[in-house]
Parts: C-alpha cells; structure tokens; sequence
C-alpha cells in the first residue's frame, strides 16, 4: 500500500496535506499499524496556535501514547470530532475520515523540506 | 530489519506469519503482537476462544534425588507435599525478599519437576539456581527450545478440548495431565493467563505442527471458534483479571506480599515440616509481613478515556502516593484500568485518587480487582 502523493510525510510519521493555507494533518498507516488499535485522540482545541516542532496533541494506543507534531506554524482551525469520538478511524483510514487537525498557516514552504511520499514509503514500507 | 542478535523463533513461527501477524522483538524471542487488531482478539477470547503461542516461556526440568529439596529452597511455595499432576504458583525471591521471577512448578512425580518461568528471566534464573545450588544432587535440563507451548482461552476452550478428551474438562485448576496422542506427547494443565478457563500445552518441538492441526483447523477464518491471540491482548487481558506482569507488578525490588501474591508465599515453611527447608528471601517475607507492607498493590478505574502507563505517578490531593505499573482502555469495560502501588493506608477499596498522565490528570478511584471475571459458558 502506498501513502497518498498529495502529501508531505515526517520522519515522526505526520502527514501535511496543503489546501492553499489550510493544511490538514494526520498520521500515516505505517504509524497507525505501529501504534496498533488507537484509543483516544487529544488534540488541542480549535484556536490553539502552535509552532513548527511543537505538539497537536496526543494520540493513545492500547500499546502506548505518542505526541503528535505539527511540522508547521499556524493556528489550529479545526479538530476531527469524529475521529476524536471513534479513535479507530485512525487505524481504518488515516489518510481519510481518521484525520486530526486542520491548519491555517501563512507560509506552507517549509512542507517542502518534508518527504515526498515515495522517500517516505522507501523508508517505512507497510508489511 | 535487521537487529544486532538472532531472535529466537518458536515452532509456530509460521503460523504466525501466514495468519499475518505483527511480530515483534519479545525478551529476544520473535513473537506475534497482533493479528490484525489486539482489541478484536482480546473480545474474539472473552467471547469465545483464544489460541496463544507461549513457547518464549522457559521450561526448566529438574530431576534427581534433590530435586525437591532444591525447589524448595528457591521458591516461595511449598514443593514438598505436591502431588503429581499438581502445579502451584510461586515467587523465587532473593535474599532481600524482592522478585527474581513467578513461576509455575509441575510436580510429575517425587523427584521430577517442571519449572515454567518468564521468558525475560530464564537466564537470570539459570545462573541464580547454579549459584544456590550447593550440594545438592540433581539435574537441570533447559526445554525451553526443545519443546513448545500454547494455550487454548476462552469461554468455549473446554467444550473443544472435550471434543478430543474426556479426561482434560474434567481436570481441577492448576491440575495437569500427560497424554500420549500416537506420536504426540502432551502436558496439559488447567491453567492461563487470561482470567477465563482454558489449558496451556506443552509439547515437543517438532510435533507443535502436527498438534496444531488438531486445536486450530479453522482458526484463520471469520466464524472461528479459535482464533489467534497476540501479546497485546495477552497483555490487556491479564490486566483485566488483576494478574502480575514480571517487570511491571513485580521486579526484584518489590515483594510479593506487597504485590497482593502473599497467597504464594508460605511465610512458616519448614515450620510444620521440616523436610520442606526453608526459602531464600523467607526472612525478609516474615519480617514485611509481620510489619505490614508500606505499599500495596491496587486496581485503579480511571475517570475519562486515557490510559495510565507504567511509571506515571498516582496523588492523593496534591501528594504523590504511588506509582502506576500497567494500564491500558479495558476492552471488557470500555473504560481505563490500572495497577499502581500506592501507600498502604490508602489503598482501601473505594478510595478516589488521581494519576498523573502528563498534560493532564485522571480522577482514579481503587477497584477490586480481578476488573473482569470469567466469561461463563
């Protein structure tokens, strides 16, 4: 299975998708398989505006508890209430309905640095 | 991947790889996480039945003239006295009474023990048992990897199990029986980690395969009685039935009297009967129960959708009285679950605490424990 071209991947498996300013963010299946079933989902709340390398949130798993990073700075404009309310969107379809955040930034440049999804999938392949 | 050192691999290595397991590094055995989803197969075993792969087990055979004497010695349970077909559970301890490991002693006949240890402590307790062993005349054979064993777990395990023997429903807990099924040679006992009835098997290496045929005909597909367990729900489900977990309930700085096992230690050994001897870490187990242990043990619920993890701290107000040792979301209860050891003056049932969970706290409140009960068939 590969990740979807549209997007920008971290090594800390985020993906960044871009919309003009509006970038959604979520974690990708490789992480989701790793994590295994997710149990809850935590992100901070819509207004919250947060810096490149710093956290969205928290994602649990019945394994562990992982931080989620954002890979950009810009504001958080909405939380995936659904995903919030069933963590196991996040395992069915994470580049889908299992989505975390949507951001608004003013400069999406730095998504350029990021993975391509590829690079990301050469490096991470899902068994 | 590749990883620094070869990992040990059980006879139904394969098995695990066609029904597309997760395997991962477990005390250096390569081991099945998941199937697919651990919350699915912790419920698929509540409800109905679960095959486990346990061979990363160790499994010690001890024969000869001491061989009892020896066990008696280095484990907290009385060995003296057990019949055959008889396995108890016990803590070997060391001199200061913490927790070298928890094992399951078979008792085949007067002079023949089998010892089912953890996976992660077998080489821990191969060198402690040659260090204490003194004189005394016997042999110790390692069968870790020249046998296998497996558990069948669940609600409906019995009724399979029934479908091949008359004699294993009809075994007692913590009873086991040696079958000889043609080529097929068979322990099994009454016993698992799961909180619900069951059997753990212990076979020949090389017959694993062959044995499998027989509990596990259809256990890939969707309507299957069986199906294939992982650690992961291995490990949820011992949580829900309030069972210690080496290297998190217990350790070898925490006493089993502390940790609620005071069931498996017989504080007066050698008392009644002084052919019994007397076990290492006795002094220090009389001395704590005598005093009353400062720590105890607890079930916590916790209020919310969070999980408590191994290490986080547990408050009462503003004090930190304890600390967490597992917890995940109890599939069963749909809520989180704990294990912490907390001051004993707080542990009492019923007491509302907190845990610590980083950014935020979780109200928590002390719960008896096994959380989950047998499923009844």
């Amino acid at each position: 299975m590969s990740s979807p071209s549209t997007c920008r991947y971290t090594d800390s498996h985020e993906w960044f998708h871009a919309e003009g300013d509006t970038v959604t963010v979520g974690i990708t299946q490789f992480a989701a398989n790793e994590l295994t079933d997710i149990t809850y989902v935590g992100m901070k709340p819509a207004g919250t505006a947060v810096s490149s390398g710093a956290s969205l949130g928290e994602v649990e798993s019945v394994k562990t508890t992982s931080d989620i990073y954002s890979a950009l700075s810009g504001t958080i404009i909405e939380v995936n209430a659904a995903a919030t309310s069933d963590p196991s969107l996040l395992n069915s379809d994470p580049f889908g309905k299992g989505w975390l955040v949507k951001l608004k930034v003013s400069d999406t440049s730095a998504l350029d640095r990021l993975m391509d999804s590829a690079t990301y999938d050469a490096k991470h392949p899902v068994g | 991947m590749t990883t620094a050192t070869q990992l040990l691999r059980t006879p139904f290595h394969s098995f695990h790889l066609q029904h597309k397991a997760k395997m991962v590094d477990f005390a250096g055995w390569e081991m099945p996480l998941s199937y697919g989803s651990i919350i699915e197969e912790h419920r698929h075993c509540r409800a109905s039945a679960g095959f486990f792969d346990v061979s990363h087990m160790g499994r010690l055979r001890f024969t000869g003239r001491h061989a009892r004497r020896f066990l008696d010695t280095v484990c907290t349970r009385q060995v003296l006295g057990m019949e055959p077909g008889q396995c108890r559970y016990g803590i070997v301890c060391n001199e200061r009474g913490g927790c070298l490991d928890d094992i399951i002693v078979y008792c085949m006949d007067e002079s023949d023990f089998l010892v089912v240890c953890n996976a992660s402590n077998r080489a821990k307790l191969l060198a402690h048992f040659a260090a204490v062993k003194g004189d005394m005349v016997f042999k110790l054979d390692d069968q870790t990897e020249s046998t296998a064993m497996c558990a069948l777990q669940g609600p409906k395990a019995m009724d399979l199990i029934a479908g091949m023997s008359r004699e294993i429903p009809n075994l007692k807990r913590y009873r086991f029986t040696q079958k000889n099924l043609i080529v097929v040679k068979l322990i099994v006992s009454r016993t698992g980690y799961t909180g619900e009835d069951g059997v753990e098997v212990i076979l020949g290496a090389g017959t694993a395969q062959l044995a499998m045929g027989m509990f596990l005909k259809n256990a890939g597909q969707a309507d299957s009685v069986v199906k294939p367990i992982g650690l992961g729900a291995r490990d949820t489900l011992r949580m829900e039935a309030g069972m210690p977990l080496y290297g998190h309930e217990i350790d070898e700085d925490t006493d089993p009297i502390s940790a609620g096992l005071g069931f498996a230690v017989k504080l007066d050994k050698g008392q009644d009967d002084e052919r019994a001897g007397r076990f290492i870490g006795q002094d220090a187990l009389q001395r704590i129960a005598a005093a009353g242990p400062a720590r105890k043990l607890v079930g916590l619920v916790l209020e919310g959708r969070r999980s408590a993890r191994q290490g986080m701290q547990v408050k009462h107000g503003n004090d930190v009285v304890g600390r967490v040792t597992s917890g995940c979301l109890s599939p069963t209860l749909d809520k989180p679950i704990a294990m912490a050891f907390v001051d004993a003056p707080l542990a009492e049932l019923g007491t509302s605490l907190s845990v610590d969970l980083g950014r935020e706290s979780a109200n928590a409140s002390v719960t008896k424990m096994p959380f989950v009960s047998a499923t009844r068939s």
